[in-house]
């Protein structure tokens, strides 16, 4: 079985996260990361592997430094990793980043077809959480989204079902190879690599495509072809008027004071 | 000039509109003419209360509950076309940002999801508000194409009735290119209801984090009395002190009530992007180093057990006061 994971490097959350002028994600500050979630899809990924046989490959698109992101990738057991790097992707949206992976997916069914694409819930700098969707739409596969329970079932192994948490349902879903989901933070316990999987990992390569390797007119990505853009991006200024006290046997009703003041009750 | 109309996506469970359809519709009454699109049955018992928030036309399409995201994509899609509307509102849910971001796929539609506003620019493009890093930063978006697709958050704008109502007049379509049924619903369990206002929906939401120990008496209480929802912290549902349904953060139900109460909350960066962008941050914690302290618009240092149940107490008494 062939599973391709797709990843996204991003600013540390713990790190002073922003804005450039141009309003793109600041990725100066050197401090990027596998995004945490896409940690529960390659974890995923590698576990369907052992199980059933096959092998997994870890797919980013973004700037030089997102490469750490597959390299993390390949530690977590990851056989091969691709990186579409490109001058032409800056400020692309989620329509174009779709149309890249999924034209980079394409390529790396070249050499056997995928069965199975897995990404992560969400990139915790965008948080739009559609890409995806986009992508399945993209590859014209069905998709089973935000799993919290991953397996693959049926003759052959060739069903997956997804068993995915919403606010007000609880859903399994199946879909018939090959198809497209994504996993929550719930799906699994990304594994910690160890001194020998990262050994291992350096000997593997990573391919670097650009958009005339995938065969993408750069016409269709990056800023110029984006259906938004951003027009104002300023840090939200600090709360006022801020209150902490100690609770000195009446800070409750200090508390209930404060939200009849503010009209809150 | 006349505006276009605008759609907006009504949701609702077993005939009962949701809460944020409301402040949909008085969203898009402030950009548009307003016209309601109904997917599946109930719509009936609905329609005066569609009428009293300005709705003069609603698209329905009979899709059964079990729809998928693709088919209801499909069917805003072709009613966006078809109505010769050029914008589609939707209240941010998972569900729903998929089915905003299909439907911007399928017709070539700009897409905004999360947004906590919305206005016309002079040249009458949409200008979308957006909040971005645990909503420590703000953006406005403009959509540059001429069809735009936009999932509001919920309490992005309070719902407010029509100055004046309408009698809507119900279109039925079918679906003209109904999407393969790819994704199979094999089992479909709904959540029974708490009785309180759905977590990522309500106005009020008391939280508990690991200060709670596991016991959540004290949040509800005080829940109970401000109207709220309960929320949690990853650490309270990973111990399974309460369902993981209730889980606040980035991962989680992501909130933007008038009112948050974080009590024994520390505030960890995960659980902050989930609910920064509230209106009014209160926090009851023993520790005072907590970092939720340094974004609470009122913060006590102290224990959750005297504090809350005294402010519970005092609000019960000062509302029987009013009363």
């Amino acid at each position: 079985m062939k599973i391709v994971v797709c990843v996204k490097h991003v600013p540390d959350l713990q790190g002073d996260r922003g804005f450039t002028p141009e309003g793109r994600v600041d990725r100066s500050q050197g401090d990027g990361t596998l995004n945490e979630l896409d940690e529960n899809a390659v974890e995923a990924a590698v576990t369907l592997a052992e199980t059933h046989g096959g092998e997994v490959t870890v797919l980013t698109m973004g700037p030089p430094d997102a490469e750490d992101a597959v390299r993390r990738g390949l530690q977590m057991g990851a056989e091969h990793a691709v990186h579409v790097v490109d001058d032409a992707l800056a400020g692309s949206d989620a329509f174009a980043t779709a149309t890249v992976l999924a034209a980079a997916v394409r390529r790396i069914a070249a050499d056997g077809p995928v069965d199975l694409v897995v990404t992560g819930m969400a990139a915790l700098d965008g948080l739009m959480s559609v890409v995806p969707t986009l992508l399945a739409a993209e590859l014209d596969l069905p998709q089973a989204t935000l799993a919290a329970e991953l397996t693959l079932t049926g003759e052959d192994t060739r069903t997956v079902r997804v068993r995915r948490d919403l606010d007000h349902v609880v859903e399994v879903l199946e879909a018939d190879l090959p198809a497209l989901v994504s996993v929550t933070d719930q799906a699994n316990q990304p594994r910690y690599p160890n001194f020998k999987a990262i050994m291992a990992a350096r000997k593997k390569a990573v391919s670097t495509w650009s958009l005339a390797d995938l065969g993408v007119d750069p016409a269709a990505v990056g800023q110029a072809a984006a259906r938004t853009t951003v027009v104002e991006a300023s840090p939200r200024p600090p709360r006022e008027d801020r209150v902490l006290i100690t609770d000195e046997g009446d800070a409750g009703l200090r508390l209930a004071a404060y939200l009849v003041e503010n009209r809150l009750v | 000039m006349t505006q276009p109309a605008v759609l907006a996506l009504v949701d609702h469970h077993d005939g009962v509109v949701r809460a944020p359809a409301f402040e949909l519709l008085t969203l898009a009454r402030s950009v548009g003419p307003v016209e309601a699109v109904w997917l599946g049955s109930g719509l009936a018992g609905a329609l005066d209360l569609l009428a009293e928030h300005g709705v003069s036309t609603v698209h329905h399409v009979d899709l059964d509950a079990e729809a998928t995201v693709a088919t209801s994509a499909r069917a805003l899609a072709e009613i966006l076309v078809e109505s010769g509307a050029t914008t589609v509102l939707l209240s941010s849910t998972f569900e729903n940002k998929e089915v905003a971001a299909l439907t911007a796929h399928e017709t070539g539609a700009g897409l905004s999801v999360d947004a906590a506003g919305l206005e016309r620019s002079g040249e009458g493009r949409l200008v979308v508000h957006q909040q971005a890093f645990a909503a420590t930063w703000t953006l406005q978006v403009e959509i540059t194409t001429p069809r735009a697709v936009v999932a509001v958050k919920p309490n992005a704008v309070p719902a407010e009735a029509a100055p004046t109502g309408e009698t809507p007049q119900v279109v039925s379509h079918a679906l003209v290119h109904p999407p393969a049924a790819r994704t199979r619903v094999v089992e479909r369990t709904v959540r029974p209801s708490s009785g309180r206002p759905e977590l990522g929906e309500a106005q009020v939401v008391v939280a508990g984090g690991r200060g709670t120990e596991g016991d959540f008496s004290a949040v509800e209480e005080l829940a109970e009395v401000l109207g709220g929802a309960v929320g949690a912290t990853r650490v309270a549902t990973d111990e399974g002190w309460i369902g993981h349904e209730t889980q606040i953060g980035q991962t989680g139900v992501t909130i933007s009530p008038r009112l948050y109460v974080g009590a024994g909350v520390s505030g960890a960066v995960h659980h902050r992007g989930g609910m920064q962008s509230s209106g009014t941050i209160v926090a009851v914690n023993a520790d005072p180093e907590a970092p939720i302290f340094e974004i609470a618009d009122f913060g006590v240092v102290g224990d959750l057990f005297t504090v809350l149940p005294q402010a519970a107490a005092e609000v019960r008494r000062l509302k029987a006061e009013q009363a």
